[in-house]
């Protein structure tokens, strides 16, 4: 028996393949090995639209709330300060600070279009500052829910951007029904913080007010989130939760959960600041448009530290002081697509599939072996190679394998035996025409060579397109499908080519029944 | 062991014209079917909400139609067996936008009198993904027939990727049709059966294409016919042992792959055993329809190791310094 540099490469790669589908296959610790998809070991998968249309608006409203800190810190008189259809509009009074006003209004809102007529200014956002918007909020939606998701504990959590509006989170190992509905809460939660004023002049009113009236005068009718009484506050908020530095899970004196939170350094002087010239009035705690309380303020509260009680319970305590942590989503998402998968059904799913690869491999093995006799079992070794090259592959790489990537895999021990089908029965014919064994070996390779070449290039084709087009769980089918198909291009024509080569000594062209299935003719 | 002992051509493509009414038939009854029945389309490309249920026991499918049909949410449900009696799949064209609640949420409480049940998956899919994921699936399968269309344009001649791409709409319309008679949901596993199966036939024809163009260059009768019989003929035998051992492992995941990937691998039995056919069949007969001639074909195969020889030569005396 001689070496020859195809068995040396298809040993090679048996040995890779050994060696690198280990790890995968007894599930070690360390090692790269191949992640099972969610729908194997279950876990939540959602695809999630944002509506970028409300990060515009909270941006615009913002931009109100710095011109009316600005405008009342430098001592400024202005009136009508608005909003309405995505224009700021308001009016100054004394013609003197016109150009002082302008000059502050062009350095803080870039990205804005500024037009005064007669002391009256009009402020809108270019296209470009919302197309800006827009791309930041669906980052920044992707960073906070990624932080929350963290910060909840979860084991690896992928959050990812896909296409240029949605977002992608796939949650694994997720156990019961309810745990799920608390992480889309956790998730969906906007988490936008808001104190405001009381609009202590007309809250009297406010029962019988229309949501009309009170936007005519600048005033917005919230709900308490437990009583669900009505509030009028100004709509323009004292300050948000993008001035939050940290936020924890406290107790109240009846040890019921409330929420502390503390503010940085320009939260706190603007709350100082409105505390200590509101004595007496109302403030109330704004969350998503809830109202959790609306205490009146004794003092001047000073160290930017507030807290929100309600009548939490802790879970939900907890689970908002996250939200609060890591951030407030510029705009809400929405849910477009959501599949999950309980872990039971996931184990369901893998016996039954790795049933399906076993007995179709015992199969093909069989009638390989049955029909092609010891062509049939070097036909055979190279499909063994073929499987664990698979393995090694995906495991090098760290991919996912789904259950239609199961389905691959069987599929594709269905067809890599293909390769040595084409070759046994070019050998066969050959052999039958009279040419000696290693004529028959060396001429049955050569001629077989351009069909499967072209036949699996083809199939790679369709597999390509297929990943680039499929999502989740078939993008694992095209992937495995393609990965075996150029393993058994190595394996299948490379290392059998070898293993004939090295043993050509020793057939015996009297058996060619025993060695390819065939009747030698005399 | 060998069953396919070759002796002499077959003469397949003297009844050729029989093979072509047989496929003519059948895509036309296809395409009626699928334009009269319509598909099955599943949540994938519908939207809605899939909810798998499994019991202790026996599932009591009536009771949990009774309990699903006082909430408004489930109107229209369908709840039916899923693989086994004990497992039970709730369908619904409606979906949920917001994320905090979805439909699956208050499932535990609806069916809490109905014994003891395990929530196994759920699925939802938003109508506006479901729209996208169909345009999606059809532009692969035009990207793929394209792509296909060009290399084998460029391995072989334009004549055999029209007759193999003929070939594959052949296959893909057929196994639609018997998908859309059986009422089979179409989802996006079948989309990925079908994609596979596109890939599949054409491996197959491509093996009897290749045989042809073989004996298109070595053999001596240019009488195309005869090429393309002798060529189906001698590559009968790993055809058919080719599809077997596909057949056989797709067979296996049919039987015991579980309920979920049940729809995917008909499809792919299905696939196989039409693009088995076609290969045989329905592809080279064409290649003959479309006036394909050996001679020209001859022609042009010198014309080309012609060019390659002066080239070589051109190369040589150029090494040489004699240019």
């Amino acid at each position: 028996m001689k070496l020859n540099y195809r068995i040396v490469l298809f040993g090679l790669a048996l040995v890779f393949g050994i060696v690198f589908s280990i790890p995968s296959l007894i599930q070690s610790e360390s090692g790269r090995k191949i992640t099972l998809g969610l729908d194997l070991q279950g876990g939540l998968h959602m695809l999630l639209g944002i509506k970028s249309e409300i990060a515009i608006d909270s941006k615009i409203k913002s931009m109100a709330g710095s011109i009316k800190y600005t405008l009342d810190d430098d001592d400024i008189i202005f009136d009508n300060l608005k909003i309405n259809n995505k224009k700021i509009t308001f009016e100054i009074l004394d013609n003197d600070e016109l150009i002082k006003v302008k000059e502050f209004l062009k350095k803080d809102l870039p990205g804005f279009n500024i037009v005064e007529k007669d002391l009256k200014f009009q402020i809108t956002m270019l296209e470009e500052e919302k197309k800006k918007t827009e791309l930041n909020a669906i980052s920044q939606a992707v960073d906070t829910i990624r932080n929350r998701l963290n910060e909840f504990g979860l084991a690896e959590p992928t959050v990812a951007k896909q296409g240029s509006d949605k977002i992608l989170v796939e949650v694994p190992g997720i156990k019961t029904q309810k745990d799920e509905q608390r992480i889309r809460l956790l998730i969906e939660q906007s988490a936008h913080l808001q104190l405001m004023a009381v609009d202590e002049e007309r809250t009297a009113r406010v029962n019988t007010m229309t949501e009309e009236e009170a936007k005519s005068f600048g005033d917005i009718i919230l709900d308490d989130v437990n009583t669900k009484e009505k509030y009028l506050l100004k709509s323009l908020p004292i300050l948000d939760g993008s001035m939050l530095t940290d936020a924890s899970v406290g107790f109240d004196e009846n040890n019921s959960p409330l929420i502390n939170f503390v503010l940085n350094r320009q939260g706190a002087k603007i709350f100082g600041d409105f505390t200590a010239k509101n004595k007496n009035k109302r403030m109330a705690v704004v969350l998503d448009d809830k109202v959790y309380s609306a205490p009146s303020i004794r003092e001047r509260i000073g160290g930017g530290r507030v807290q929100i009680s309600g009548t939490f319970r802790l879970e939900e305590a907890h689970d908002i002081a996250i939200a609060l942590r890591s951030g407030s989503l510029l705009a809400p998402v929405y849910v477009m697509e959501k599949r999950s998968v309980g872990p039971s059904l996931g184990k369901d799913s893998i016996r039954s599939s790795s049933i399906a690869l076993a007995l179709g491999f015992i199969l093909v093995i069989f009638f390989m072996i049955m029909y092609y006799g010891m062509a049939g079992v070097i036909a055979n070794v190279a499909l063994i190679g073929n499987l664990f090259l698979i393995l090694a592959i995906m495991s090098l790489f760290g991919a996912t394998l789904t259950l239609p990537g199961m389905a691959g895999i069987v599929l594709t021990v269905g067809m890599a035996v293909d390769a040595n089908v084409i070759i046994n029965e070019r050998i066969r014919e050959l052999l039958q025409e009279g040419k000696s064994v290693s004529k028959s070996i060396q001429k049955g390779y050569d001629n077989a060579f351009t069909a499967i070449w072209d036949a699996n290039i083809t199939t790679l084709i369709a597999a390509t397109v297929l990943y680039a087009y499929g999502t989740g769980a078939i993008k694992g089918f095209a992937l495995t499908m393609s990965i075996g198909i150029l393993a058994s291009m190595l394996t299948a024509i490379v290392g059998t080519h070898g293993i004939y080569q090295m043993i050509l000594p020793k057939i015996n062209k009297n058996k060619l029944g025993f060695w390819f299935g065939i009747k030698g003719e005399k | 062991m060998q069953v396919f002992k070759y002796k002499k051509p077959m003469s397949l493509m003297s009844k050729s014209k029989r093979f072509g009414i047989v496929s003519i038939i059948f895509v036309i009854l296809s395409i009626g079917i699928i334009l009269n029945k319509g598909f099955n389309y599943g949540i994938d490309f519908e939207g809605g909400t899939l909810i798998q249920v499994q019991y202790k026991d026996y599932a009591p499918i009536q009771k949990v139609r009774d309990a699903l049909s006082k909430e408004e949410t489930y109107n229209g449900a369908t709840v039916s067996f899923f693989g086994s009696n004990k497992e039970i799949v709730i369908k619904t064209k409606n979906s949920s936008k917001k994320l905090g609640e979805d439909l699956s949420d208050k499932i535990t409480k609806i069916l809490k009198d109905t014994g003891n049940f395990e929530i196994r998956r759920v699925d939802m899919v938003g109508a506006k993904v479901g729209s996208e994921l169909r345009e999606q699936g059809l532009m692969a399968m035009l990207l793929s027939i394209i792509g296909i269309l060009l290399y084998v344009s460029f391995r072989f001649e334009w004549r055999f990727a029209i007759s193999s791409v003929i070939a594959l709409v052949h296959d893909v319309t057929i196994t639609m049709g018997i998908l859309a008679l059986l009422s089979i949901e179409i989802n996006l596993d079948i989309l990925a059966a079908i994609l596979t199966i596109l890939g599949y036939s054409l491996n197959d024809t491509i093996i009897v294409f290749d045989r042809i163009r073989e004996g298109v260059k070595t053999m001596k009768n240019p009488d195309l016919s005869d090429i393309i019989d002798e060529s189906v003929t001698r590559t009968l035998s790993r055809t058919t042992l080719t599809s077997l051992t596909t057949f056989l492992v797709v067979l296996t995941l049919f039987l015991v792959g579980g309920e979920i990937i049940k729809g995917f691998s008909f499809t792919l039995l299905i696939g196989v055993i039409v693009g088995t056919y076609s290969s045989i069949f329905v592809a080279s007969p064409i290649l003959m329809r479309l006036g394909f001639s050996v001679s020209e074909f001859r022609e042009r195969e010198a014309n080309k190791i012609k060019l390659a020889k002066e080239k070589e030569k051109m190369r040589a005396m150029y090494e040489n310094g004699v240019i």
